[in-house]
């Protein structure tokens, strides 16, 4: 892999841009790997990296029925927080968030992390009361945090309205400095290369129709190129993860979604934070670009088609306009939905399986994007070493049955 | 938004009408004290999920009030058949 840098841009330069390296080969699937990882967005690329960089298990697939990045990673708000209430959520999303920090130099690749900050609304005594608690548990656990009044939110988003006349006025908000957004595709494109230099083999317009087992143990998967052997399998297959859990005859707690979100028509810088409501439900920030990037909230009923019903997005965008007056002369570009897989703790699964050599990394529901690095990198320990990372024994699908559920629904609570 | 016939007020009505109960011809277990963990959590928390063809509840929130079941295709999301609690649903396959 040629490194990107400012004398690489200068050379290349000279030859019109038109001799840069490919970012990843194309190349044909092998007979055999060592680690086949079924779905090629955000979660199964930096699992494919963490495997081939931290554990040296280069002989990896990442097979991908679209193109790469090209589902929820390419659907998604782009918010990145650690602001969650249980030890285990957060020290998940605090790895996360710190593996972001250094995420662009790790892989040469301009990520785009912005550490904008997060602001979450509080509009009644209640939702202040859980503000303040959860602050306070951040703290605990070594993640930055405040509780702050609306005069500071005022000064953070001078846009918004913070009159105590508003219907739903704003009483107060916790305020995580090291949050912010990331560039979504870039993360994707980002783990691809990295993983590709050291030598994972990326399969697109490849779907994997089904999973081979023999004796209680996964020996590959079949795809529409054909069989392709596997001593491990990990499913990071988001919306579909249970339809893919399906082949192999088993059975996820998981629903399956559409997340919707939108965007303005780009506007001249008036954002330069994140602001998420949980009561009014509604997220917005402005992108590089200049459009505002607005989140909406899941469908109430299953669903596979990625777009999701109107009235979600008709609530959504009323919540937006009550919190900042000025946006209601801004217009709608486009609209998007993307499959999420929800559990019914908001919290994910990180887990092996019941079939040997099987292991399934979903159920991130709405918020999957800010984990995309901590994810991968509890995921590949979890296959290399076929036991749960530590940070990861929490999540295990035994959970479901044991009872030791993480609700995260107020941290989680604004699908986003 | 989806028009889901209610078989109660023998009508259709637009979807914010309605909440979803989820997944349909889910029996409550009748001893769940002897239940296993496994079988308990079985009940609560999984699901079948599918991409297709769908049973599923609905509650006319704003209507009767009344819980009903709906056939639906969840990838398509054309309603094949709404159909009494109680009751067997007649479409089990796509394309049947």
């Amino acid at each position: 892999m040629k490194r990107y840098s400012g004398f690489s841009l200068f050379a290349n330069a000279l030859s019109y841009h038109e001799k840069w390296q490919k970012v990843w080969r194309k190349p044909i699937p092998k007979k055999e790997y060592d680690v086949i990882v079924v779905g090629g967005g955000g979660h199964g690329l930096a699992t494919a990296y963490y495997l081939a960089k931290v554990h040296g298990i280069t002989n990896v697939a990442v097979i991908e029925k679209g193109y790469l990045g090209g589902g929820n990673t390419a659907r998604n708000t782009t918010i990145i927080r650690s602001n969650y209430l249980w030890d285990e959520a957060a020290q998940l999303y605090e790895l996360s968030l710190k593996l972001w920090e250094g995420l662009s130099q790790e892989l040469n690749y301009n990520v785009m992390f912005s550490q904008r900050g997060v602001l979450n609304l509080g509009h009644t005594l209640q939702d202040m009361r859980d503000i303040e608690r959860r602050v306070n548990a951040n703290r605990l656990n070594g993640i930055d945090g405040e509780v702050v009044s609306p005069k500071r939110i005022k000064e953070i988003a001078p846009l918004i309205n913070t009159s105590p006349n508003s219907r739903y006025p704003i009483l107060g908000a916790s305020w995580q400095p090291r949050g912010g957004t990331a560039r979504h595709d870039a993360v994707a494109w980002g783990y691809a290369r990295g993983a590709d230099a050291l030598g994972v083999d990326m399969i697109q317009q490849t779907e994997v129709t089904g999973i081979r087992r023999k004796n209680g143990a996964v020996i590959g998967v079949d795809t529409t190129q054909g069989f392709i052997g596997a001593r491990k399998v990990a499913c990071v297959t988001a919306g579909n993860s249970g339809v893919v859990a399906a082949m192999a005859g088993l059975r996820l707690p998981v629903e399956s979604r559409p997340l919707q979100a939108l965007v303005s028509e780009p506007v001249k810088p008036c954002l330069d934070t994140v602001v998420m409501s949980n009561a009014v439900h509604g997220y917005v920030s402005q992108s590089d670009k200049g459009d505002l990037v607005i989140g909406a909230g899941v469908d109430s009923y299953n669903g596979y088609g990625q777009r999701g019903s109107f009235h979600v997005i008709e609530h959504t965008v009323q919540a937006i306009c009550e919190l900042f007056p000025a946006f209601s002369r801004v217009q709608m570009n486009r609209q998007w939905g993307g499959v999420v897989d929800t559990c019914p703790d908001a919290c994910p699964i990180i887990s092996k399986t019941s079939v040997e050599g099987l292991y399934f990394n979903c159920g991130w529901g709405t918020g999957g994007f800010k984990a995309t690095p901590g994810s991968g990198f509890v995921f590949a320990d979890t296959v290399a070493n076929d036991r749960p990372h530590p940070l990861a024994k929490a999540f295990t699908v035994d959970r479901f049955n044991s009872g030791a559920l993480i609700d995260e629904h107020g941290a989680a609570g604004v699908a986003h | 938004m989806l028009l889901i016939y209610c078989p109660h007020c023998l009508e259709s009505r637009e979807e914010e009408e309605f909440s979803y109960g989820g997944e349909a011809h889910i029996a409550r277990p009748l001893d769940p004290e002897n239940l296993s963990d496994e079988q308990w959590g079985d009940y609560l928390f999984f699901r079948k999920n599918p991409r297709g063809i769908h049973h599923e509840m609905w509650y006319h929130a704003t209507g009767c009030r009344r819980y009903f079941n709906v056939t639906r295709n969840t990838l398509t999301y054309e309603i094949l058949e709404s159909y009494l609690v109680g009751t067997e649903p007649q479409i089990t396959e796509v394309g049947v």
